[in-house]
């Protein structure tokens, strides 16, 4: 490991709200270029870890570091996609609009989008397969379509890592395909990219790196060799068995 | 007209201005009831900056009431980060507190101040151009005007030079947050803003008017567009015509001017909740009928689709085997066949040829979970098209 670059370092890292920790003395290194899924049960600390690396939430202890440097300097490297919930899609605004604030982090303040970046978000509201939807109101989206607008904004910040909040939640088989795809394709041009993902089944066959997560990190390592049915059981708590396809 | 009724129009169209553009954002960000608690807990802010300055016109007193709406804002914030209780509580908690401590500071030297807590509850637009500004014996105008015009201009330089960054972090804070522009600041910007337009309209309109200004020309404007420059631009309109109309009716009525604006107000936001074209109470309760309607109709066609028998189709056992109240199986069946959908001989009903597909499409669409195909077949099928 040592010849390879980290891309996301964490070390001592430790979260609380409310004086209550929720993320307990977290070290995790994500090299770069992995296609990695963070899998843990709900309240897991899953959303808190993506949210503190992102310096949304400021932890109590410890640090994160994007290729070496804290966050605040790498800001342009780091695209997001929250999970879907956490916004309200009644707001009035279009899918172009939405996609075009995924540019606004390299305009910086003050400075108004302009037809490059509507150039950008069209490009990305295309390969996401949401450009006949680019004049609808957010709301006249399935839940599906939603997902694929947040996925054409991260697209549209251009970055080097990819921090993903449940992704696939509530889309069909076919938008699913269509995603992970697009997160391949995002690894095969060098991109790191994390996923919160909570489909087990799935893992294997989507990503080549793995964090299990309960407020504790349990494992993090190659899906080929961490991703067996004892760190599933520490981590789920229950005895759990997955067919692992190798 | 004469000169202090175009004033009062103008005074009272200038808070309308200054209180629509925040009010869209804090109605967008569920906050309308912080501007009631800005719009009270600053009484105790205006009560000693009134010692300080004995001019309820003078910046220093507005930016003081204005730091008052700010802390309000933070007491709310530090309650209810306790964990303890719900936002709205916290709110309720700390208003009060502050607008009696306000009420205490004015009874307590009531030969100094001369506030009277009635005007600055419901404020008087009558008396607005008497109180003038001045300059070495020159009339410049009411004082009003200056301070709100004032207001409503560095609100506007404000919105056009952060539009973007207002935008982005009422919508999604996280990925504002993420992208460095710091959600935090734009929250208490807004604060501010909002306190300082608070300040400097309770004086002319009173607490209450300028609450029902934020709120309700913004509140209107939501149910009719789609477009948050849009939202902005007829909150603003909605805001202007409900003061000057407001106006007139108190003309009309010799009633409290703030009152008939407020009246004004309430009423136009009643009307569009009731008729606006889209997210309107009759156009939602209609939508719905239609849709009952649609999902009857396509069942009553799968239920030709599967049965063979003509005795399964005849009129008369329809009713009974889908069990229908009896108005709506003729609606629909009229539906059906306006729409070419079905056929009917001898009392008999078939599915036509169109009807076969359309039913085809649906059951396939229903199987797969595609709901949302549904919608542009039946654009395809013209149905519901006179
Ligand atoms: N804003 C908040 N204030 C207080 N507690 C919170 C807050 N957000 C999350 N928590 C708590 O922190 C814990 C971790 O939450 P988090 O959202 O990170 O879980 P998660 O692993 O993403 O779960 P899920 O799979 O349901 O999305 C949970 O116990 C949750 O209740
Ligand atoms: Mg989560």
């Amino acid at each position: 490991m040592d010849n390879q670059k980290l891309a996301v370092q964490i070390d001592d890292l430790t979260v609380a709200y409310n004086y209550k920790p929720v993320l307990w003395d977290i070290d995790l290194s994500v090299p770069e270029g992995v296609l990695m899924a963070i899998v843990g049960p709900n309240g897991a600390g899953k959303s808190t870890l993506i949210k503190t690396i992102l310096g949304i939430i400021k932890p109590i202890a410890g640090s994160v570091s994007i290729y070496g440097k804290p966050y605040s300097k790498q800001r342009k490297m780091v695209a997001y996609v929250p999970q879907k919930g956490s916004v309200d899609w009644d707001f009035p605004t279009t899918a172009l609009d939405v996609v075009m604030m995924g540019t606004y982090g390299s305009l910086g303040w003050i400075k108004r989008p302009g037809q490059k970046e509507k150039k950008i978000a069209l490009e990305s509201m295309e390969k996401v397969g949401m450009l006949a939807f680019k004049n609808r109101q957010i709301s006249q989206l399935s839940g599906g379509q939603q997902q694929r607008v947040f996925l054409a904004r991260a697209l549209a910040q251009d970055a080097a890592i990819y921090l993903m909040d449940e992704p696939f939640q509530g889309v069909d088989a076919t938008t699913e395909i269509a995603i992970i795809n697009i997160l391949k394709e995002l690894r095969k041009a060098g991109k790191t990219v994390v996923v919160v993902h909570h489909d087990l089944q799935t893992v294997p066959e989507y990503f080549d790196w793995v964090t299990f997560l309960n407020v504790k990190k349990i494992a993090t390592g190659p899906v080929k060799e961490i991703f067996n049915d004892d760190n599933l059981t520490k981590t789920y708590g229950i005895n759990y068995k997955v067919a692992v396809n190798k | 007209m004469s000169n202090p009724q175009i004033e009062i129009q103008l005074i009272a169209a200038l808070v309308a201005m200054a209180c629509a553009i925040p009010g869209v954002f804090l109605v967008l960000r569920k906050m309308a009831l912080i501007s009631d608690a800005i719009s009270h807990a600053i009484l105790p802010g205006i009560v000693i900056g009134f010692f300080i300055t004995q001019d309820l016109n003078s910046p220093l007193l507005i930016l003081l009431a204005a730091l008052t709406g700010v802390i309000t804002v933070v007491l709310v914030e530090f309650i209810q980060k306790t964990g303890l209780v719900k936002e709205d509580t916290a709110i309720g908690l700390v208003f009060p507190v502050l607008f009696s401590i306000g009420v205490i500071l004015i009874a307590k030297n009531a030969n100094d101040v001369h506030l009277d807590i009635d005007a600055v509850l419901l404020g008087e637009l009558a008396f607005a151009p008497f109180d003038r500004l001045m300059v070495r014996g020159t009339d410049w105008g009411p004082k009003s005007l200056w301070v709100m015009g004032s207001i409503l201009l560095i609100t506007i330089s404000l919105l056009l030079l952060f539009f973007k960054e207002l935008k982005v972090s009422t919508f999604d804070a996280g990925l504002s947050s993420a992208i460095g522009i710091s959600p935090v600041i734009m929250h208490y910007g807004l604060m501010s803003i909002s306190s300082i337009t608070v300040v400097g309209a309770f004086d002319a309109v009173g607490a209450i008017l300028v609450v029902a200004l934020m709120i309700a020309p913004a509140a209107t404007a939501y149910l009719l567009t789609e477009d948050l420059k849009k939202m902005i631009g007829l909150s603003l309109l909605f805001g202007v015509s409900s003061a000057i109309s407001g106006y007139w009716l108190a003309n009309i009525l010799d009633a409290s001017i703030s009152g008939s604006i407020a009246t004004t107000l309430g009423v136009l936001f009643l009307a569009v909740y009731l008729f606006a074209p889209k997210k309107g109470l009759i156009s939602v309760l209609y939508r719905q009928k239609q849709q009952k309607i649609e999902v009857s109709l396509i069942t009553f066609l799968l239920h030709l689709n599967r049965h063979e028998e003509e005795s399964e189709r005849h009129i008369n056992h329809l009713q009974e085997h889908i069990n229908w109240h009896e108005v709506r199986a003729r609606t629909v069946l009229n539906l059906a066949e306006k729409n070419n959908l079905v056929e009917i001989k001898n009392n008999v009903v078939s599915l036509t040829e169109k009807g076969l597909t359309f039913t085809e499409k649906s059951l396939e669409y229903i199987i797969n979970n595609k709901d949302e195909k549904i919608e542009p077949m039946k654009e395809d099928f013209f149905l519901f098209r006179g």
